[in-house]
């Protein structure tokens, strides 16, 4: 398969790996947090973590949408899907993360709520055209990556005057996420593995202020095995060099300045709210977008009324430990045994880009051999 | 730990849920020694011989895909639970749930290409009988086969007889049922040509059962694909499942198609491919007669069982290894 085989290639990871130990010396400890829940599923599913030396821990952050909306978000969903002339179209992901009482949209959907799965929000959108009798909400979720696809969905439902379609808009932009993790006094990362897909959109330049505020590097990076161990070479690079720098490992998508289109797309329809909880951080300012005025007839949380209840995180639930990257999954209780895939109590668990999920699904064995 | 009140699709998805649901809900009211081993197909004893006996509902959605369709995928389905028993397929009943309003002529050539199946497996369908329902009351059409078979005396099949050191067989590339359906809803907007692998493995199995007492045991990965198949493997043995994810065969476009839509060809469901365990003298031979059959052609060695602290099943790859879990939730209802 072409521009997955050579990025895949077990001696170049090889000889990577030995750079990296090249890179260390012996007995220090560097931590790093891949940044995005797309290269943390990728760590484990390759067994990426064996190849780095003993001296680097990677840490798995926030960049997984599902696992950042707070489960007050989730009821809200929930009460948008048990409305009865809703249908509440959303990404499969979405299906399983538990709200309140643990219930999650999927439970919703056996009781008799309309819930489809959709692979994108045109196909939403087509939905509702389709079944001009039901009010289609679409749970729009994720960061810069699938928020414009929600913008042109928006700007597509207007153009065409479809009245029965609204977006429950919960996407929320990544560097206020970075600025909080790396404001929490117990932060300690020494760099940051820069997400892929995001930067797709935004571009690089979003990150400087990681260097030029809080004096560490970022490596924005791919999401193949070689691309991975890349990025981390050229993080150790620059901390043994002393620079902090933004790199682009991901040139052959990424540019500076990202994507004016989408951007263009995501300011035109949407607003950044004043506030926005994170599951497992709190309210974070400025984090969260929402559907901006010209676009309000399409907004269901105008359209229809939500709960808007806030429901803290469960107690056990080391969520926010995880995403701030001061706890390892397995160092939470209910890590396995309260919390699994199946039956998740924490969001992490839930998305298999999750770091518990990812965690649990490919890298427990490693622990119970060591 | 907590399970929903409810019945969600998750249950019936073949995965961690389906198995609970099996063993806490079924298998706790009807249980009874035939039942318990919770085999593909069970083992009846009478008159000096011993029969298998299996049966299996086919709910799958479009009824038509690439490569069959509802009435093959239910003939091909019974026989291959008989078959990776041991059992020589002897004949088969249907059971039809059609919903009001069904074309006639559609039903018609849905039973003729169930038909045509059985005949290419020289199998006959030997009872059936048909509900009708209102509108609503089921989607379209649903089917159930049971089947019986002989058991072949060659061979002595059972988790139990699985040792360490015993080698793992595919009998070809995964993932390729799950694949077509997923193509054939049409709502990915993906042009590839991937026909599902439906097909009866009888004869596949008649051949590695001339291997006798080193053939161990057998299993077709449907639902949960082969990642589910071997999790069962490695929970019924108590040992590990170690392969090397490379080894396992995937044609390259279902690779391609998994690798875009982000699923993992090994959880992806398969409805004409075969996971043998032999033992490690027998292996190469093994490998032989499935490469032999014109349905094993692309059949490989992928690993074997090993004694561990914990029976896991771990996948090499180029640069590690990883754990292989059992499918948890549903990427897609309604396969098969």
């Amino acid at each position: 398969m072409r521009f997955v085989d050579e990025f895949r290639d077990g001696r170049a990871a090889r000889a990577l790996a030995a750079e990296l130990r090249s890179l260390v010396e012996p007995g220090e400890r560097v931590k790093l947090m891949e940044v995005c829940g797309g290269h943390t599923h990728a760590i484990y599913r390759h067994g990426l973590d064996a190849l780095l030396p003993d001296e680097v821990e990677l840490v798995h952050g926030p960049g997984c949408p599902v696992c950042v909306i707070p489960m007050g978000r989730v009821d809200d969903a929930i009460s948008l899907a048990e409305r009865p002339e809703v249908t509440f179209a959303s990404f499969g992901d979405m299906l399983r993360v538990p709200g309140g009482r643990r219930r999650s949209l999927l439970e919703a959907k056996a009781r008799g709520a309309d819930v489809r799965t959709v692979y994108s929000p045109l196909d939403a959108l087509a939905l509702a055209q389709r079944e001009s009798s039901r009010q289609v909400v679409f749970f729009g979720v994720g960061f810069e990556t699938t928020a414009p696809a929600t913008a042109l969905t928006l700007r597509r439902a207007r153009a065409l005057a479809v009245s029965n379609f609204t977006v429950f808009c919960n996407h929320v932009l990544i560097g206020p996420a970075l600025h909080a993790i790396l404001d929490s006094p117990d932060t300690e990362i020494d760099g940051l593995v820069g997400p892929g897909h995001v930067s797709t959109v935004i571009g690089t330049r979003p990150y400087e202020f990681v260097c030029r505020e809080y004096g560490r590097p970022v490596v924005v990076a791919g999401f193949e095995p070689t691309d991975i161990l890349r990025a981390v070479a050229l993080l150790l690079r620059q901390l043994r060099e002393g620079r902090a720098e933004v790199e682009n490992e991901y040139g052959r998508v990424v540019r500076r300045e990202g994507n004016p289109e989408a951007l263009g797309a995501m300011r035109e329809v949407f607003d950044v709210r004043p506030d926005f909880e994170w599951r497992g951080l709190g309210p974070i300012p400025r984090s969260g977008l929402q559907i901006a005025e010209p676009f309000a007839a399409w907004d269901a949380e105008r359209r229809f009324t939500v709960p808007g209840a806030r429901i803290e995180d469960p107690k056990a639930c080391r969520c926010g430990d995880v995403l701030r990257g001061r706890a390892k999954p397995y160092e939470c209780r209910v890590f396995g045994t309260a919390c699994t895939p199946e039956r998740p109590l924490g969001t992490c668990m839930v998305s298999s880009e999750g770091a518990c999920a990812a965690y649990y699904a490919y890298g427990r064995h490693r622990r119970s051999a060591a | 730990m907590s399970v929903p009140e409810v019945i969600t699709l998750a249950d019936g998805a073949g995965g961690k849920a389906s198995r609970r649901l099996v063993e806490d809900l079924f298998l706790e009211e009807l249980r009874n020694p035939l039942l318990e081993p919770l085999d593909d197909a069970a083992i009846v004893g009478a008159n000096g011989t011993r029969i298998a006996v299996t049966t299996d509902s086919y709910v799958v959605r479009p009824l038509r895909f690439p490569g069959g369709d509802i009435g093959q995928l239910a003939v091909n389905g019974t026989i291959n639970d008989l078959a990776v028993s041991g059992a020589v397929p002897l004949a088969l009943t249907a059971g039809f749930v059609v919903e009001e309003g069904f074309p006639r002529d559609e039903l018609r050539e849905l039973v003729a290409s169930m038909a045509a199946a059985a005949r290419a497996a020289g199998i006959a369908v030997a009872a059936g009988d048909t509900k009708v329902v209102e509108r609503g009351a089921a989607d379209g059409l649903f089917v159930t086969t049971a089947g019986v078979g002989l058991l072949d005396l060659r061979a002595v099949l059972g988790l139990d007889r699985v040792r360490a050191g015993d080698r793992l067989l595919v009998s070809g590339g995964i993932a390729e049922h799950g694949v077509a359906i997923m193509l054939a809803r049409g709502n990915l907007e993906l042009e590839l040509a991937v026909a599902s692998d439906t097909a009866p493995l009888d004869g596949l199995t008649a051949t590695l059962c001339s291997l006798g007492p080193e053939l161990r045991w057998m299993r077709d990965p449907t639902r949960g694909g082969l990642a589910t198949t071997l999790n069962e493997l490695a929970a019924g043995t108590g040992l590990s499942v170690v392969f090397d994810e490379q080894a396992v065969p995937v044609r390259e476009d279902v690779r391609a198609a998994c690798e875009l839509l982000g699923i993992d060809p090994l959880t992806v469901a398969n409805e004409g491919k075969l996971v043998a365990v032999v033992s490690s003298q027998a292996a190469d031979e093994a490998l032989a007669l499935l490469r032999a059959h014109p349905l094993g052609s692309a059949a490989a060695l992928v690993g074997e069982l090993r004694e561990d602290s914990e029976p896991l099943v771990l996948a090499r790859t180029p640069f590690g290894t990883r754990l292989v879990e059992m499918l948890v939730g549903d990427p897609l209802p309604r396969i098969c």
